[in-house]
């Protein structure tokens, strides 16, 4: 499903606290890596002649996976490339990523997916999972040819930027989805409900005279898919979850063994609609920043595993497009470099989220959710490996980042944690 | 900043930094009392023969606007030429902007005047502090989308302190479209600031229960001074939303009629007014109607928001004299 290229490097990496929460491992060792492969794992192993990275004082752990990042490619290369996305997210200390079809055209056949996965095998910093569309064109109208677009590899399916707003096109895309065996992916929201909207609906946005963007609307529509889901017996994935009402939905349909996965972002989770009093457009989102009640549930629900996988929602923007006044703006941030360390500076420092659950979420989470190989630190697995300063502290600054927008939420911000190094399918793929 | 000037001679505090008027959330109390007491002194100066004061003479106002406006467009030009300063307005319609030209690129293009001011309206919130953010001028905000008019709140507040002769405990009912009225979003929060009090009347679509206490129950404006009527903003409603089912019944159950209006009480309206829609023309012309007196505040409030934002102390002597 995914697409890139499979390294074979040699590398021992010395003395870091090994982390990997799934595997149970957390001591101080040694990591060798042999042909793209961890081959040692122990207090001391043999270099082999290997190249060695000093880890003493870095956390070594296996690389992030990010279930939702928008390439822009094809049509908006101006905004982000597959090279230029690819190496933001080995910056950021991912060793794959899964791309979202919403572009110029949008990925609903074989023929633009398999140009696409052509591209990437030659392109990409790290591997890329392209998602297709449900419905052609992303009109809600009518299935793309499910079948053949994960014959010709589409690691999932997903309208993403629009929900399939038919409750029966949404029904029959589930049920026939069965015949692919991947995750179907669902951008939960009631358009009537959310027309017109920049900010969440709330006292911030009554204040300021922003259209609201109410949590109803996501959250109407979660419930739906979720008994859809329940429904036809498939399984659903939700995405960008931002409403604590989703949270409630999505832990009531768990009990109930309904099939279903949820997603957050690292915006969600660190900021509340507060930070749109500063007008700035690149505090608008969508889903939009909610109020402390929803971050605190959905955080809550990050640490209690009710959401498994944190996701960026990687939004590039051109610079003039964000250069407008709130309400011009379009929705939207970049989030690939600066995830790991906002969610460690605003969460795991200050005592919210434990280093491990964060680790899960960012790795073993979403690789489970779209069925990819779960990166680990243990011998005999393909290395996918983040080494990671958490002491290192940073300014994000816009002239520094790989990705080829800077519309970001944490521009000027100082973090802690810089990612040393990043292994992606046997392939160091960042050093810093 | 809050460094100190010696004036006479002792040191006193001048107004903290504030290089633009964008939203009344900026403002304290002490701010609006400063800028309520310059408008009454200029309004000494403009009931003299010669209006016009020296106190901006070399000095440029421009007036950008993205969205008709007569009154307000207006006020602040002559405001500004009443200070002697140089003025210029340029309106969208038959600007560049016709062309495609970005914000961006249109207000730079007139930031290399070097504006001392620039008086921006515009159909999105965030518009202003944009245009504070990308020049170097001061920047007065006269209305970005649904956000604020920050002057309209304060020539309101003018308004009514020459009326009822204290802002103090008075009762204000907002009666209207609020949802769409960055005028009513100013106004409450000038209001609360000035001690004043504040209520919502309307239909339930379109009120904002999280500004100040609301009701869709028009009798509930008896308990008020001031009734203020806000215009049905029907260009910022969206297409087909159906706000409410007809505007005859909006007039009919919200709309400002004699028989709704008891002695003693004030009517105001920002304009341009919609007459025998959210106001009846008897009421909008009669004795109870502070509407003129709330245009002619306007000219003397932002003649005190030019001079504040470009000079840091008293009032100049020619402009508190008063004539004979």
């Amino acid at each position: 499903m995914l697409a890139g290229r499979v390294g074979s490097d040699d590398l021992v990496v010395r003395g870091a606290r090994v982390l990997d929460p799934v595997e149970g491992v957390d001591a101080v060792l040694d990591v060798r890596v042999d042909g793209g492969t961890i081959t040692g794992l122990a207090p001391q192993v043999d270099a082999n002649g290997h190249r060695v990275v000093d880890g003493e004082g870095f956390v070594l752990a296996p690389a992030f996976i990010d279930p939702h990042v928008h390439l822009r490619t094809p049509g908006r290369e101006d905004e982000e490339t597959i090279a230029t996305g690819t190496a933001a997210a080995a910056a950021g200390g991912y060793c794959a990523i899964l791309a979202m079809p919403n572009t110029e055209p949008v990925v609903d056949t074989s023929e633009v997916l398999g140009a696409l996965r052509a591209r990437a095998a030659t392109e990409a910093a790290v591997p890329v999972g392209f998602l297709a569309a449900i419905t052609k064109g992303q009109t809600g109208a009518e299935l793309t040819e499910m079948g053949a677009l994960a014959d010709a590899g589409a690691a999932g399916f997903t309208d993403d930027g629009r929900p399939v707003v038919a409750a029966g096109v949404m029904r029959r895309a589930l049920q026939y989805n069965a015949v692919t065996g991947r995750t179907l992916a669902v951008h939960c929201e009631e358009p009537t409900l959310t027309r017109g909207g920049h900010a969440h609906a709330g006292h911030v946005s009554a204040e300021l005279g922003l259209g609201g963007w109410p949590s109803l609307g996501e959250s109407l529509m979660v419930a739906r898919d979720l008994e859809l889901a329940a429904d036809t017996g498939q399984p659903v994935h939700l995405m960008h979850l931002s409403a604590r009402e989703s949270v409630e939905h999505l832990q009531r349909a768990h009990h109930r063994g309904v099939r279903a996965s949820g997603e957050v972002t690292p915006h969600h989770l660190c900021l509340t609609d507060e930070a749109v009093r500063s007008l700035d457009p690149n505090v608008k989102m969508n889903p939009p920043l909610r109020a402390e009640d929803d971050r605190t549930a959905l955080v809550d629900a990050v640490r209690d595993g009710t959401i498994a996988a944190i996701a960026t929602d990687h939004a590039p923007h051109a610079p003039e497009e964000k250069d407008v006044p709130f309400e011009a703006a379009p929705f939207g941030v970049t989030g690939l470099e600066t995830a790991f360390a906002a969610l460690y500076s605003y969460l795991v420092v200050p005592g919210v989220l434990r280093l491990e659950t964060l680790l899960e979420r960012l790795s073993a989470g979403p690789a489970s959710i779209f069925g990819l190989d779960r990166p680990r630190v243990a011998v005999g697995a393909r290395a996918n490996l983040v080494l990671i300063d958490l002491d290192g502290r940073w300014r994000v600054k816009s002239t520094t980042f790989k990705s080829r927008s800077a519309n970001s939420w944490l521009l000027g911000k100082r973090l802690h944690a810089k990612v040393r190094l990043t292994v992606a399918a046997g392939r160091v793929v960042h050093e810093a | 900043m809050t460094e100190l000037r010696v004036v006479g001679d002792g040191p006193v505090a001048p107004p903290r930094e504030r290089r633009h008027l964008l939203s009344i959330a900026d403002l304290d109390r002490d701010d609006i009392e400063r800028l309520l007491a310059t408008a009454r002194s200029f309004a000494l100066s403009q009931a003299r023969e010669t209006k016009k004061l020296p106190t901006l003479r070399g000095r440029l106002v421009m007036n950008v606007f993205y969205e008709s406006s007569t009154r307000t467009s207006s006020s602040f030009e002559v405001a500004a030429k009443r200070l002697s300063a140089d003025t210029l307005t340029v309106k969208a319609a038959g600007s560049s902007v016709d062309k495609g030209e970005s914000l961006r690129d249109t207000v730079q293009t007139l930031a290399a005047y070097d504006p001392d001011v620039i008086v921006i309206r515009h159909p999105e919130a965030g518009a202003a502090s944009f245009v504070a953010r990308a020049t170097g001028a001061h920047v007065v905000n006269a209305g970005d989308g649904k956000h604020q008019h920050p002057t309209q709140a304060l020539l309101d507040l003018y308004t009514m302190r020459e009326a009822f002769g204290h802002l103090d405990g008075l009762r204000v009912a907002i009666v209207g479209d609020v949802l769409h009225s960055r005028v009513a979003r100013s106004l409450v929060q000038a209001l609360r600031l000035v001690g004043a009090d504040a209520f919502l009347v309307g239909p339930p679509t379109l009120l904002v229960p999280s500004l100040a206490p609301s009701t869709h129950d028009i009798d509930a404006i008896a308990d008020a001074d001031v009734v203020y009527v806000l215009r049905m903003q029907r260009e910022r409603m969206l297409e087909g939303a159906n706000f409410v089912p007809s505007l005859r019944e909006y007039t009919a159950r919200w709309g400002i009629t004699t028989d709704r209006i008891r002695p003693g009480q004030r009517v105001m309206h920002p304009g341009p007014m919609n007459r025998g829609v959210e106001i009846d023309a008897r009421v909008a012309d009669s004795e109870a109607s502070l509407v003129v007196d709330q245009v002619r505040s306007g000219l003397v409030v932002r003649m005190a928001v030019l001079y504040d934002l470009l000079t840091a102390g008293p009032v100049p002597v020619e402009a508190t004299m008063e004539v004979a």
